[in-house]
């Protein structure tokens, strides 16, 4: 898909109000709901989400939705077997004329990293290797939000959370989610965030025309587990990707490509700092090492690219 | 209408076709990938409508179950023990979204220690779940359920998902002359699925299985799963009477045996019934008057049945193929909660036998009839027994003695130094 084909040229082409509706139980300054306020302007109300537990399970509570097109919630291990069934559902519908084909429906998975990179990957697995159509939104937040931040497989290293108290932080690396999508040669796969609004939309408006199993992890900076006033939370994003720790790309016929590439990169530090989950790495006194091997595994990433 | 010799899986497979099921999720697990094989064999060959998809597990292919339904199609999946546990979940959750499918279990005893042959605590271990279960004592049984249960799961005041159990190699495995009905007449008696409002559609959005915040709601709509549950008692009726007129063979909600002036019955589910009811005739030429009493609808639990069934009996033998530890059997519990009270009701003994595929000898059965005799004439409940014969008793202690024996033989090798 070439740039010249996209709707989006420039932040004007961008809608100016959103399709969702608001007043939903997302916190103020939630990074997630920004991203999906975005990605559902570009997808439309013609989907399905089939939701995984996770803070926005809370999206749909009876007798409210702040959704316009449909809703399925399933379990935290299993949204994509969810979305298996919709899809052969519809398909099987379609295939005997029970389903004309304006009625058919994008399947669209809704999952937090909990369920991504942990309970519900043995159902994403599967659906991938079954090539199954359907597009698969992550919100990642990096941590068991809805239950007050535990550590969960997308923590990084240092970030302090209810399970991580300790002085050092987390342990633990994030793990390569989009590298786990990309060596099974998914349809595309992209990383967005909802403070580049163009890039996202440029991303989801690509997925959005493609049909096999397709990856949209968005990274949602939050102001509850990663503790920074909730009026930070566009700067967050936007320093997540200046200082390289949140690389923007996508995968699209069998290359990943980096959408982004701010050079210079600012140091990790400008991100760590601004952050309440990572405080302890700065004060009483610098914890250097940990700080330094941020750093390096951040340039680490990018000098294998160079 | 033709008459085969079918497996109680090829039976539950031609449940399934005859049905004209548009979508199978499955997931292999012994005994039941048979009836997996056999569908996915017809749809290969041209001889099926339909799509088979392999989930990669037992909770996905649940998921995916309720999701297709919800979305408006008809849906068959079987498991079996291990499986089934694996998806209770999903059994909880699809059966709250009021997604009429029917998921065959073919029953097998749980781990540990891991077998591989029947006992019902698996399809027990469901009993709340919200699905309704049909068991099954022969493999036409098994095929006239699934009919059976599409119609209960997609009855409008229904409309929950149906288990149909048929006991692990007992019917799995074991070929009985069935009946295999036209299509046109299954088409008369279950009609393509209407799944009404309840389906995903571009024009017609829908948000199903949403969070409710509170007690009252959450209370509400577990109440609304209850009742529609005990409609299915009532609808069990309708939909009996209607597969006699199409299908030509009665299907009661209580499976009787003998009971016509019986003091003593006998109360137990699925295939083993059939070996109590050849005891019921040799115990009956020897004079005493004893009955079967076969629950076919387990959930709903269908207690106005059960009291009538059991009304003028003196004593009743319950023979549980479960074991809830600590407690005893399951059915025993409902039945004595079903029955407490009554005027003049009977005596229950409590059996537990049958686990992971042990036999329920003649003999046994006769004691067992024997003991519930004493009871009711005695007015004093036995303590429960647990089925298990000295014989059974020896070859354990040998299989101990084997085992013992061997510990010994390793650890005398990890004594020995090693040899220059």
């Amino acid at each position: 898909m070439s740039e010249k084909s996209t709707a989006f040229l420039r932040m004007a082409d961008l809608p100016s109000t959103h399709l969702m509706g608001g007043g939903t139980a997302m916190c103020a300054g939630c990074g997630g709901l920004q991203a999906l306020q975005q990605i559902y302007d570009v997808l439309g109300e013609k989907t399905v989400f089939v939701n995984a537990a996770g803070c926005m399970t809370l999206l749909s509570v009876y007798p409210f939705t702040p959704f316009r097109g449909s809703w399925l919630y399933t379990s935290m291990a299993s949204a994509s077997a969810g979305a298996q069934g919709v899809r052969d559902a519809l398909d099987v519908l379609a295939g005997k004329g029970r389903l004309p084909p304006e009625e058919d429906l994008e399947v669209v998975v809704l999952a937090g990293d909990g369920s991504t990179y942990g309970m519900g990957l043995s159902a994403t697995s599967g659906a991938i290797d079954r090539g199954l159509d359907f597009l698969y939104l992550c919100y990642d937040n990096e941590g068991y939000g809805n239950t007050g931040q535990q550590a969960s497989a997308a923590t990084p290293m240092g970030a302090r959370t209810a399970t991580d108290p300790g002085r050092e932080g987390h342990v633990g690396f994030k793990k390569d989610i989009f590298g786990l999508w990309v060596a099974n040669h998914p349809s595309y796969a992209a990383t967005v965030i909802g403070a580049e609004p163009l890039d996202l939309a440029r991303k989801i408006e690509k997925a959005s025309r493609l049909s096999g199993p397709r990856l949209i992890l968005a990274l949602a900076p939050c102001p509850t587990g990663w503790r920074f006033p909730a009026e930070d939370a566009v700067e967050i994003a936007r320093l997540a990707v200046r200082t390289g720790i949140f690389p923007l790309k996508e995968y699209v016929d069998g290359e990943v490509v980096h959408t982004k590439k701010k050079r210079p990169r600012l140091p990790v530090e400008e991100y760590l700092k601004r952050q309440g989950r990572f405080a302890h790495l700065f004060e009483p006194e610098r914890n250097e090492p940990v700080i330094r091997g941020i750093q390096a595994r951040v340039d680490a990433y990018w000098a294998e690219l160079e | 209408m033709s008459r085969r010799l079918l497996t109680g899986n090829a039976a539950a497979a031609w449940g399934a076709r005859l049905a004209e099921v548009d979508y199978v999720p499955a997931f292999p697990i012994t005994p039941q990938t048979e009836i997996i094989e056999t569908l996915e064999r017809w749809i290969e060959g041209g001889e099926m409508p339909g799509r088979l998809v392999m989930l990669e597990s037992e909770h996905s292919m649940i998921t995916a179950a309720g999701a297709a339904a919800a979305t408006g199609v008809r849906v068959f999946s079987a498991t079996s023990s291990q499986g089934l546990l694996y998806a209770m979940e999903m059994l909880y959750t699809v059966a709250g979204w009021r997604a009429p499918f029917v998921l065959v279990n073919v029953s097998r005893g749980l781990s540990a220690p891991i077998t591989l042959e029947s006992d019902h605590n698996d399809v027990l271990a469901a009993r709340d779940s919200g699905f309704l279960q049909i068991h099954c004592a022969t493999c036409q049984e098994v095929l006239d359920g699934v009919l059976l249960a599409y119609r209960l799961a997609e009855h409008p005041r229904v409309r929950l998902p149906v288990l149909v159990n048929l006991d692990g190699f007992h019917l799995s495995f074991t070929r009985e002359p069935v009946e295999i009905p036209e299509l046109e007449s299954v088409r008369r008696f279950l009609p393509a699925f209407d799944p009404g409002g309840i389906r995903f559609r571009a024009s017609k959005p829908i948000s199903q299985a949403v969070a409710v915040l509170g007690g009252g709601p959450y209370s509400y709509f577990r109440y609304e799963m209850h009742r529609a549950a005990e409609e299915a008692v009532c609808a069990w009726d309708e939909v009996a009477s209607d597969f006699e007129r199409e299908l030509g063979r009665s299907a009661p909600l209580l499976d009787t045996h003998r009971m016509e002036d019986a003091e003593i019955a006998f109360f137990m589910i699925g295939s083993y019934a059939t070996k109590a009811m050849d005891a019921i005739d040799r115990l009956r030429d020897s004079g005493m008057r004893v009955g079967l009493v076969r629950p076919r609808l387990v959930r709903p639990w269908p207690t106005e049945a059960l009291r009538a069934a059991l009304s003028g009996v003196r004593g009743v033998a319950v023979i549980d193929q479960n074991l809830s530890m600590g407690v005893g059997g399951i059915l025993h519990s409902e039945l004595a909660a079903s029955l407490y009270g009554e005027p003049q009701a009977p005596v229950l003994s409590a059996f537990v036998g049958g686990l992971g595929g042990r036999d329920i000898s003649a003999d046994e059965f006769f004691e067992i009839a024997a003991v519930a005799k004493h009871a009711a004439e005695t007015g004093h409940r036995p303590p429960p027994r647990l089925l298990y014969t000295e014989e059974e008793l020896r070859e354990v202690r040998k299989l101990q003695t084997i085992a013992l024996a061997e510990r010994h033989e390793i650890s005398l090798g990890d004594a020995q130094p090693e040899e220059a």
